[in-house]
Parts: structure tokens; C-alpha cells; sequence
């Protein structure tokens, strides 16, 4: 399993985790995992940002008079160490032994606990329900939640064997949670068909 | 691997929905699942429903669009891409299914020996409603043994419907449908049911000529009848030697009716057919008592020229235009070659020493197939017949001795004998509402059971209906149904041949069959025929067995 980050700020229905690698955050929508003791909390990556280290300062452009972008860095080795990339995951369920439950978990991740991405297989099992989709569809979040759940969606369904069935499923599971909003529905479905 | 898992629910095998509302009368809705498309449902299919202690079953009698909130209406979805026209299918529109409960199991030791009821209540909400599976459907209709007839199997299964032919012939039985459905065909399986299992004689009035020999099908290919396959059991009467002789029928009486025979209520069932005033219709009994019982028709059609009838006429105290008219419509008579002044033997004689020995009687009537003929001879056959078993029947009780076997009589065109004008009057009328007191009953064929008399109708026992589509019709067969208004759309819903809706006395409930091919050589066979090639082969083998 692939270490990718560390929490940096956690409560019950979302962690923050700074990336270990810079400009490398996890792809949005994908499902990474952390843990609390035995608990396993499982997340799907709501957003990313790379920004200076230091609050409030922001780096200035350099790059007028090099060919290539990379060309920056390497004349300033010391601007990677300035910078840092942080994603932002909400909980969608969480793992007590072979138990998994796709409702949020008891206590909020602790700060420093690694974040690994989970694996397909791993994927494809939380996806086998589709209780998760409830915290998504309600979600009040930065950015557009349909957004985010449509890159979830399409996320998952390469995890499965049939992608198809799979998203035809669960869109059929949407179109139920959306009841009357078929804009929404509309905009989530164009989004994950193939 | 993981798809199973994929919302197990929704993978049970069959499972088409749950149960949301409904009564006892007016039948269940039942909200489909998302993943089952109201194009896959069929109404005239059987399902189960399964609640805590008993499972019931029913039929679908209809199929409903729905949709979860009716603000969709307004801004539908993007169905014109494919993908999310799936997605919204059955969930946020979904369908909806009317259920009609028939019968009902327990699964207790008691109940698996009583076997399905007629149910009293309804299933709990969200009771899972599945297809019903074969062994379900064979627990209804009970197994189909070797030798027992069997009608056709039910919409998309491919068990075997059982039809009783001791039950089909208790009372008297109708089959109804449009023209071009299935009557005749279906009406031939059926007298080869009664026939196989000997629940009672037949005697059919084949107007067209159909069932004792040979039939054609739609597409022209000729069709075996009844006395091809069962040569033994069948006897051919014709009325039209020469047509019979033409198709090389092997006939075993040609039937002359005498002048002699005709009595006056013979020409009364005519009214309606010979266009006959009311004053036409009672003349008859005038001459009868003038020229003497059995010499009226010869005598009245021998009179020659204006001035005997008006001669006639006068001495009678009849209007002169009332005779002038009755007899230019009884000349219509002397086209019917098979009258004549004295018939050399007695058919109805003939009939019954056949139909004792019990064999099988098709009267062919050749190329007479025009409905004065018909219902002429019809009437006149069964009224005689119908008076001598009713007094078999009577000294049967009297003297208790054994009753006669029990027969069943077949007309086609049967609102020509059973309009409510003529039902209270004709025999016919008298044989379908007196049940089986005489041990007669009737199998009626018709295309217009509008036509048919209320009181007749609500007295046939089992009814076999291929698809109608006149309001009226529909109306009429199911009158009395319970569940009427769903059994309309099952009706309707019919394909346009070999399907039949049966309900009534034969069959535990109603069910939709696609009706047992007939026709094929495999058919016979399945039939219990046997190719002489093969009867000798048989008995050879019985001999050699015998003989070591
Ligand atoms: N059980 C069957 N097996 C094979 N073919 C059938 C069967 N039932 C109906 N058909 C086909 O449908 C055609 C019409 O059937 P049939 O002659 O019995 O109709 P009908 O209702 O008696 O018509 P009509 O009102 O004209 O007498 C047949 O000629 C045959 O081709
Ligand atoms: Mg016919």
C-alpha cells in the first residue's frame, strides 16, 4: 500500500493531510484511507492545493527569462522546500476489523496518522455499496459536490470489472437519492458516462 | 467477481418488485425494482408473492408507467443519451404492476396437504413479488400425467396446463374469439380431450366441415381431424355425400331428413334466419292440424299457383300475404338436397347406436354452409335427441338403472341459437340452463358471444376465449368474473392466434395459454395417434410377447 501523506487536520466528517510529494496529491474523487487505532477511516479526495509554506506570503513569478518551466527549480533548488501540497478528504465510512461501514466512524482521524490511496481492489470492495453516496449527495462542501461525486463515480467504476453495469447501477441509486432535482441528476450522469 | 455483490437485492433471480397497495377485490400494485423493465412484463403472467407465513399467487393484469416525482414531467431527464436513459429507468420513473391474487399456500404440513386456496386476504406491504417458477405453476395446475389431456402452456413457460375433460363436460363450455384466432383448433383439441379420457360422447355439427375428417390451416396446409387420428372412435355423418365423396372423407352414414320430419318448430328457429314475419312463424301449426303432422311442408310446398294458396289461405282464416310469403321463403328449403319428402333411414336413430357404442358423431354438412341449414338441422337433431335422453334419463332414475353416457353437443355460430330472442325457445337455450340434468351439455363456438343470451352465458361453465376486440364481446364473456376489469386488459392484450384466456370450471384459475400446437406429425403423435405402420409394428409386438 502507498503512503502518500499525513494528516494535518481532522475532524469527524473530513481530514486534511499534506502530501509528502510536491504537486503529487491523489487524484480528486479517488479514495484513500487512514487510521484511527483499529479503525480504518476510508475518504474520497475532495480537493487539493499546492500554496507557500508560510501563510500569508505568496511566491512571485520567476520563470521570464528560462526556457522551460522545470528550469525554475532547478535554479532554485530551495522554492520546493517553500512550497507545500495539501488534499482535502471526506470521510465516507470507515473499517472495524472485516467490518465495513459506510457511515462515518466513531472518532475523527488523529493529526499525523498516514494516508495511503487505496487500491482497486480495495476500491471495488467499498463500492460494492452504495450507502456512501448519501454523505456525498449531501455534502456542503468548497467547490461543486456533483463535481466531486461524478469523479468518485468514474473513479470506482474502473475498479470494477463491467465499469458500465457498475455506473448504471449506481446512477440508478443517484436518480433515487435526487429524487425531483434531475438537473443535478443530469449534470452527475453526463459526467460519468462513458 | 465483485458485480455480484453489486446490491444483491437486486440479483435475486425473478424478483421483479414489492408489493406498495391494494384490496382483495380490486387486486395488488406492486412497484417494480429498478433493475426490472416494464418491458419484460407481460400482463397474463403468473407471479408469487411471498409474505411471512403464506405465499400467494396471481396473475398481472396490468402495467403502469410511474414516476417517483411528478416535477420530472416538467424537466425530464436527457433521455436521448442512452446511458442515463437506463439510469432513469425504473428509478426515477419506474413501473408500476396490478396484480390480481387467485390463490394462496401456507407452508405448514396442513396446508401443503389441502394445496393452494382461493385467497381471503391480501399480502403485507413490501411483501417481495417474484415470477412465478414452473414448480409454482405445476403446484396450481397439478402435474400433467402420461395419459392426461393438457391445453397449452402457460406465457413464457414450458410446462403443461392441465384442462379437465370430466370437469370441461359437467357443464356446458364456450369458445370465443374473433374470427382467424384459434376457435377451431382449440375446439378440436378439446373434443380430443373428451375423447382420450372418454368423459363423455360427442356429437359436433361441423358446418364447415372441419373437424371429422380433414382442416386446413391459415397458411393452406391441410390439418389431420378427428377421425384421421382416432379412426375407431369417430363416426362421419354427411349431409353432402358428394362434397364428402369429393374430399375423399370415408363416411360412415349420409343423412337424409324427410319433409316428413320437419315439424312446425323446426321452421319457428328458422325466423330469424328465413326473415319470417311473426304470422309466417305460426302458420306452420295451422297447416300441421290442416294437412296432418308429418305431411304439412310436402303438402303446403306442393300447392301450385296463386290461387291454391289463396285458396288455402281462406279455409285457414290466415292473411292470403302471410302463406304467399312463408312460401317463397320455404322454397330456400328445397336447395337443402338433403331433404326429401321421406327419409330412407332415421339419422337420429343412427346418431344415438354410435353414440351408445361410444363413438364419436361429426354431422359434416359439406357444402351447405349457410346458417339456414345450419340451425335447421341442428335444431331439429338435437331437439329429438335431446327428448330421448332426457327420457333415458328419467327412467335411468326412475328404475335406477344405469344413466346414459354423458354427451356433449358442438355448434358453432352459437348466438344464431342462443340470441336472447330465441334462447328462452330454442333447445339449445333449454340445454345450457338446465346444466347437466339431462346429462347433455354443449361446447359453443362463437365469434360473437355479444350475441348471446345473458342468462346462457352466465350458465357456461368454462369459458376459453381467444383474443376479442369489440367492447361488447369482452364484456360478455367476462360477465360475472370476479376481477372482471383486470381480466379485460389480459383479453385484449392477446396475440392475434393460438393464445386463449381459460376460466371456469376445468382449470383451478384463469390462465393465459399459448394453445398446444396442432398440426405437425409430432403433434399427433402427442396426441395419441398412431400411424398404421406403427399399430401393426405394435401388434406384432403383442404377439411376438404373447408367443414368445
Ligand atoms: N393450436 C394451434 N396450432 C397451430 N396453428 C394454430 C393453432 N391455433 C391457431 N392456429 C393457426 O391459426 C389459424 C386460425 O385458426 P382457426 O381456424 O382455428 O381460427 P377460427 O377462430 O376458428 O377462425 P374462424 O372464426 O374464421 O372460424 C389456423 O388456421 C392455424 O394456422
Ligand atoms: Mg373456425
Amino acid at each position: 500500500m502507498f503512503k502518500i501523506g499525513e494528516i494535518i487536520e481532522a475532524s469527524t466528517g473530513e481530514f486534511v493531510a499534506q502530501c509528502y510529494e510536491l504537486h503529487q496529491p491523489p487524484p480528486f474523487g479517488s479514495l484513500v484511507k487512514t487510521r484511527e487505532g483499529e479503525v480504518e477511516i476510508y475518504g474520497v479526495v475532495s480537493g487539493a492545493a499546492t500554496t507557500s509554506i508560510e501563510p500569508g506570503r505568496r511566491p512571485i513569478a520567476r520563470g521570464r527569462d528560462e526556457a522551460e518551466e522545470e528550469d525554475i527549480y532547478r535554479a532554485s533548488p530551495q522554492l520546493a522546500k517553500l512550497l507545500r501540497t495539501d488534499f482535502n478528504a471526506l470521510v465516507v465510512g470507515h473499517r472495524e476489523g472485516e467490518r465495513l461501514h459506510h457511515y462515518l466512524p466513531p472518532r475523527p482521524a488523529r493529526v499525523h496518522s498516514f494516508v495511503y490511496l487505496c487500491d482497486p481492489e480495495e476500491v471495488a470492495r467499498f463500492s460494492q455499496s452504495f450507502d456512501f453516496l448519501s454523505i456525498l449527495v449531501n455534502a456542503r462542501g468548497q467547490g461543486s459536490v456533483d463535481e466531486l461525486i461524478a469523479a468518485c463515480l468514474r473513479h470506482a467504476a474502473q475498479a470494477h470489472q463491467d465499469p458500465r453495469t457498475f455506473l448504471i447501477k449506481v446512477g440508478k441509486e443517484l436518480a433515487v437519492l435526487l429524487g425531483g432535482e434531475t438537473s443535478r441528476l443530469n449534470t452527475i450522469l453526463r459526467r460519468i458516462r462513458e | 467477481m465483485m458485480e455480484k455483490g453489486l446490491h444483491n437485492q437486486f440479483w435475486e433471480q425473478g424478483r421483479l418488485g414489492i408489493v406498495v397497495s391494494g384490496s382483495l377485490t380490486k387486486g395488488l400494485e406492486v412497484k417494480l425494482d429498478s433493475a426490472t423493465s416494464v418491458e419484460d412484463i407481460a400482463v397474463g403472467r403468473y407471479v408469487t408473492i411471498e409474505s411471512e407465513r403464506r405465499r400467494f399467487f396471481g396473475m398481472i393484469t396490468d402495467v403502469t408507467l410511474d414516476a417517483i416525482d411528478p416535477r420530472l414531467m416538467v424537466t425530464p431527464p436527457d433521455v436521448s443519451d442512452p446511458f442515463i436513459a437506463e439510469v432513469v429507468a425504473g428509478t426515477s420513473t419506474f413501473g408500476r404492476v396490478h396484480v390480481l391474487p387467485e390463490l394462496t399456500w401456507g407452508g405448514d404440513a396442513i396446508s401443503l396437504l389441502e394445496g393452494p386456496q382461493p385467497v381471503k386476504t391480501v399480502p403485507a406491504h413490501f411483501s417481495v413479488v417474484r415470477e412465478a417458477s414452473e414448480q409454482d405453476v405445476e403446484r396450481v395446475f397439478g402435474q400433467v400425467e402420461e395419459k392426461q389431456f393438457w391445453i397449452g402452456t402457460p406465457l413464457d413457460m414450458e410446462i403443461k396446463v392441465r384442462l379437465d375433460p370430466a370437469k370441461l363436460v359437467e357443464r356446458s363450455s364456450g369458445v370465443f374469439g374473433k374470427t382467424g384466432t384459434g376457435k377451431t383448433f382449440l375446439a378440436r383439441l378439446l373434443l380430443i380431450g373428451i375423447i382420450q379420457e372418454g368423459t363423455a360422447a360427442n356429437l359436433v355439427f361441423d358446418m364447415h366441415s372441419e373437424y371429422g375428417w380433414e382442416g386446413t390451416s391459415a397458411e393452406g396446409r391441410k390439418v389431420k381431424a378427428l377421425k384421421q387420428l382416432f379412426p375407431s372412435k369417430i363416426a362421419v355423418f354427411a349431409l353432402d355425400e358428394e362434397s364428402a365423396r369429393r374430399r375423399k372423407v370415408s363416411t360412415d352414414f349420409v343423412v337424409e331428413i324427410g319433409y316428413d320430419d320437419i315439424e312446425p318448430e323446426d321452421i319457428e328457429m328458422l325466423g330469424e334466419t328465413l326473415n319470417l314475419t311473426e304470422a309466417a312463424v305460426q302458420a306452420p301449426y295451422r297447416l300441421a292440424r290442416h294437412f296432418g303432422d308429418r305431411k304439412w311442408l310436402e303438402g303446403f310446398l306442393a300447392l301450385e299457383g296463386r290461387e291454391q294458396i289463396n285458396e288455402l289461405a281462406l279455409s285457414l282464416g290466415e292473411h292470403e300475404a302471410t302463406l304467399a310469403s312463408l312460401r317463397r321463403r320455404l322454397e330456400a328449403l328445397r336447395r337443402l338436397r338433403f331433404l326429401v319428402p321421406h327419409a330412407r333411414d332415421n339419422p337420429i336413430q343412427r346418431i344415438l347406436e354410435y353414440l351408445d357404442r361410444g363413438i364419436n358423431v361429426v354431422l359434416e354438412f359439406g357444402r351447405y354452409t349457410d346458417i339456414t341449414a345450419y340451425v335447421l338441422v341442428a335444431n331439429l337433431l338435437t331437439r329429438r335427441i335431446h327428448t330421448l335422453y332426457r327420457e333415458r334419463m328419467e327412467r335411468a332414475m326412475g328404475e335406477d338403472i344405469a344413466k346414459p353416457r354423458p354427451l356433449v353437443i358442438t355448434i358453432e355460430e352459437a348466438h344464431k341459437f342462443l340470441s336472447p330472442q330465441v334462447a328462452t325457445q330454442t333447445i339449445f337455450g333449454t340445454i345450457a340452463r338446465e346444466m347437466r340434468k339431462y346429462n347433455v351439455t354443449l361446447l359453443v363456438i362463437d365469434q360473437r358471444p355479444s350475441g348471446i343470451d345473458e342468462e346462457v352465458m352466465s350458465q357456461i361453465g368454462t369459458k376459453i376465449t381467444c383474443l376479442l376486440d369489440n367492447e361488447r364481446d369482452i364484456e360478455s364473456v367476462l360477465t360475472g368474473v370476479s376481477g372482471k376489469s383486470e381480466f379485460k386488459a389480459v383479453l385484449a392484450k392477446l396475440e392475434t392466434r393460438q393464445q386463449a384466456l381459460i376460466f371456469g370450471h376445468a382449470v383451478p384459475m384463469p390462465v393465459v395459454v399459448r394453445t398446444r400446437e396442432y398440426g405437425s406429425p409430432q403433434s399427433y403423435k402427442e396426441l395419441g395417434f398412431r400411424e398404421a405402420i406403427e399399430l401393426k409394428k405394435e401388434a406384432e409386438k403383442e404377439m411376438e410377447d404373447l408367443w414368445g
